[in-house]
């Protein structure tokens, strides 16, 4: 048990002094987590505060085009900068590039003409099937309504291109529909539309009412931190490779290894107190972040971090999380021959384990092979087992699903480094 | 009889690196007697370092036996690795501590209690003239106190054999002039030394017996003085480069 004690102090010691690792452990992570918070914050709020640049040039003179610059402003979601009726394309192109915004909207000039022709036509059909007598120049049909054009800058992500798609498709879809209303009921009833009728025809929409589904009856819906502080407090754990295999190699390097082989104690001493120490660091790394997101990000204007009420639930999958990073890293230690090639190795290992494993892209936004793939990162199970604490308000049994396939692949881990260490006859 | 028991008794020793790199030992024998100064001396790649691992269980010989006190060492059990200490080439200790902080690691893991690694720490540092920086980090030392450190941590449980790679390679007079000098204390308190080094005078005032290696073979062994009234010669060096030649060697 002193042998143990001795090695936990020497391990402690060694870290405490090792300036760039404990940098990389703490310092760069806290970062992170701060950096990638308020950048998905900002996402989130999107819609209610930080509103999407888009530059709008309507070359329509009627109505029409007037009441779709009036739906899009309605929308939330835009902040419209609206741009001279004849401002050419290549001006819009050089905002664009310049980023003024990153995306335009020009309606054109026989916008209003077409959706009346169009509501004619709809109205005149509609009358026709009621069996009443339309209009007959109803009936010509003008042809599809020019589409509305939109300028983007490639920088702007598919995903939300496809949000900016269909909120401009509702307004063109209102203005549309509300011509074709007061059309009809001009026809039928030779006066127009009554606008509270008008009103609650086109406004008076069924509501959605949206409610997390969660595990613990919670119907408090998540924030950015409660998405993003688990994720990348994983990512800070596995980063601990930097230091521990680092360690791992530097023993190696400098013949400590040999040393401690002459010595009448088994090698599994030494890799038992850096599983410890490391251990220690990860909850460390845990403690911080999570205290980071609970007392610091309310201060600036990040929603706060809210704890699972399974504490204990969030202590065994902190241990295991942590023991799988430490796990990881004295198997890439045990194979690196140097420096070089634990950090570089393990630099990408962890980006790309945190890739297919969800810290990035969520895996079911991923395809099926994609899915298949991230089961084989640790880092996948270890968040999903912190999602069912964090967001779904689970308890330790809800997510022993996720820590079974963890400990499994931290065995694999631990099984390949002592192979290892016996193939290269260090134990 | 205790005495009759050899410190090292290597018989029949074969050993090959994968993909035969390296030496090749074929049906090496040595024998070491209890209590001796014995050095090991060989140009480079003869095969001294590689026949230290094997002596110290680093390394496990394809055949033949190798025995420290009549203990089988290819079991490699920790009632060996307690018989002897090693002090590599190279300086195998953490650089991020103290003398005492490494002291107090490698004591521990060579089976010592708190109080013995103290009193033990005390002493050597003392000897070795480590005192007055105890306490300061060892990366900052320069060569020859390093070397002294390294000397330390290898004999911190009082080993019966000190198996020694070089231990003076770099340092001062100074420096070399004090570890001898412990050396032989260590010996006169009953430690056998099993010895490697190039520095070939210095191996003259430590060494009672001398093998000389080249290419994973025994070349010579014998006491110091018979060797050189044998081959006519009047320093190790003269009879090192009788029996082992001139010609560069690389070793690869």
């Amino acid at each position: 048990m002193y042998k143990l004690w001795a090695t936990l102090v020497k391990d402690f010691r060694v870290l405490w002094r090792d300036g760039v690792g404990l940098a990389l452990m703490f310092v760069m992570p806290i970062t992170l987590v701060v950096v990638i918070t308020d950048i998905q914050n900002s996402t989130f709020q999107l819609i209610n505060k930080n509103k999407l640049p888009i530059l709008l040039v309507n070359r329509d003179t009627g109505a029409s085009g007037k009441q779709l610059v009036e739906a899009i402003n309605k929308i939330g979601m835009f902040a419209v900068l609206q741009l001279p009726q004849n401002q050419d394309e290549k001006t819009i192109g050089d905002s664009l590039r310049k980023k003024d915004a990153l995306m335009s909207v020009v309606i054109p000039a026989d916008f209003t003409r077409k959706v009346l022709a169009k509501s004619k036509n709809t109205a005149g059909k509609a009358l026709t099937s009621f069996g009443l007598q339309a209009d007959s120049s109803a009936q010509k049909d003008l042809g599809e309504i020019d589409p509305l054009t939109l300028y983007y800058n490639p920088v702007l992500q598919e995903s939300l291109l496809l949000s900016v798609k269909g909120a401009l498709q509702s307004a063109l879809q209102l203005v549309e529909s509300r011509q074709t209303l007061r059309t009809l009921y001009f026809d039928i009833n030779e006066k127009p539309l009554p606008v509270d009728l008008e009103g609650q025809m086109l406004n008076n929409k069924a509501r959605i009412n949206d409610f997390p589904v969660s595990i613990g009856g919670s119907l408090k819906p998540p924030n950015a931190a409660q998405h993003n502080v688990p994720a990348w407090t994983i990512f800070a754990m596995f980063f601990i490779i930097m230091s521990l295999g680092g360690s791992v190699v530097r023993e190696k390097v400098s013949g400590s290894f040999i040393r401690l082989k002459t010595l009448p104690t088994s090698y599994l001493v030494g890799m038992l107190s850096k599983q410890i120490t490391y251990i220690i660091v990860t909850f460390i790394q845990a403690a911080v972040i999570f205290s980071l997101g609970i007392w610091l990000f309310p201060h600036i204007n990040l929603p706060g971090l809210e704890l699972p009420h399974d504490l204990f639930g969030l202590f065994v999958v902190t241990l295991l999380t942590g023991w799988c990073a430490v796990s990881f890293a004295i198997c890439v230690g045990v194979f690196s021959e140097t420096h070089q090639q634990n950090n570089g190795f393990g630099a990408i290992a962890i980006v790309i384990l945190a890739a297919i494993g969800g810290l990035m892209v969520p895996t079911f936004s991923m395809d099926t092979s994609l899915k298949a793939i991230a089961n084989f990162s640790p880092m996948h199970w270890c968040l999903e087992a912190y999602y069912g604490l964090f967001l779904q308000n689970g308890t330790l049994s809800s997510v022993v699903s996720y820590l079974i396939p963890l400990v499994l692949i931290t065995l694999s881990f631990q099984l390949l480094a002592l192979w290892g260490l016996r193939r290269k006859n260090l134990i | 009889m205790v005495d009759d028991v050899l410190a090292v008794n290597i018989e029949n020793l074969g050993f090959h690196y994968p993909g035969n790199d390296g030496v090749t030992f074929s049906g090496l024998n040595l024998k070491v007697k209890k209590g001796q100064r014995f050095g090991l001396f060989g140009p480079n790649g003869a095969g001294k370092t590689t026949l230290l691992s094997l002596m110290t269980g680093l390394i496990s010989p394809l055949n033949g036996k190798v025995e420290l006190l009549g203990h089988n060492v290819a079991k490699h059990n920790n009632e060996v690795n307690r018989l002897f200490g090693f002090v590599p080439q190279d300086f195998s200790f953490y650089q991020e501590l103290s003398p005492v902080e490494n002291l107090a690691f490698f004591g521990a893991w060579a089976g010592l209690n708190r109080h013995q690694i103290k009193t033990t720490t005390d002493e050597l540092l003392h000897i070795l003239g480590l005192d007055n920086v105890r306490n300061k980090q060892v990366d900052k030392f320069s060569g020859g106190m390093k070397r002294r450190v390294n000397l330390a941590i290898g004999v911190i449980h009082n080993p019966q054999i000190l198996i020694l790679d070089e231990p003076t390679v770099g340092v001062d007079v100074q420096t070399r002039h004090a570890i001898i000098s412990y050396l032989h204390e260590l010996n006169k308190n009953g430690t056998t030394l099993i010895y490697t080094s190039h520095q070939l005078s210095e191996a003259e005032g430590l060494c009672e017996e001398v093998a000389l290696i080249d290419s994973g073979e025994i070349i010579a062994q014998n006491h110091l003085e018979a060797l050189l009234i044998e081959h006519k010669k009047e320093s190790l060096e003269g009879l090192f480069l009788e029996l082992t030649g001139k010609e560069y060697r690389n070793d690869v």
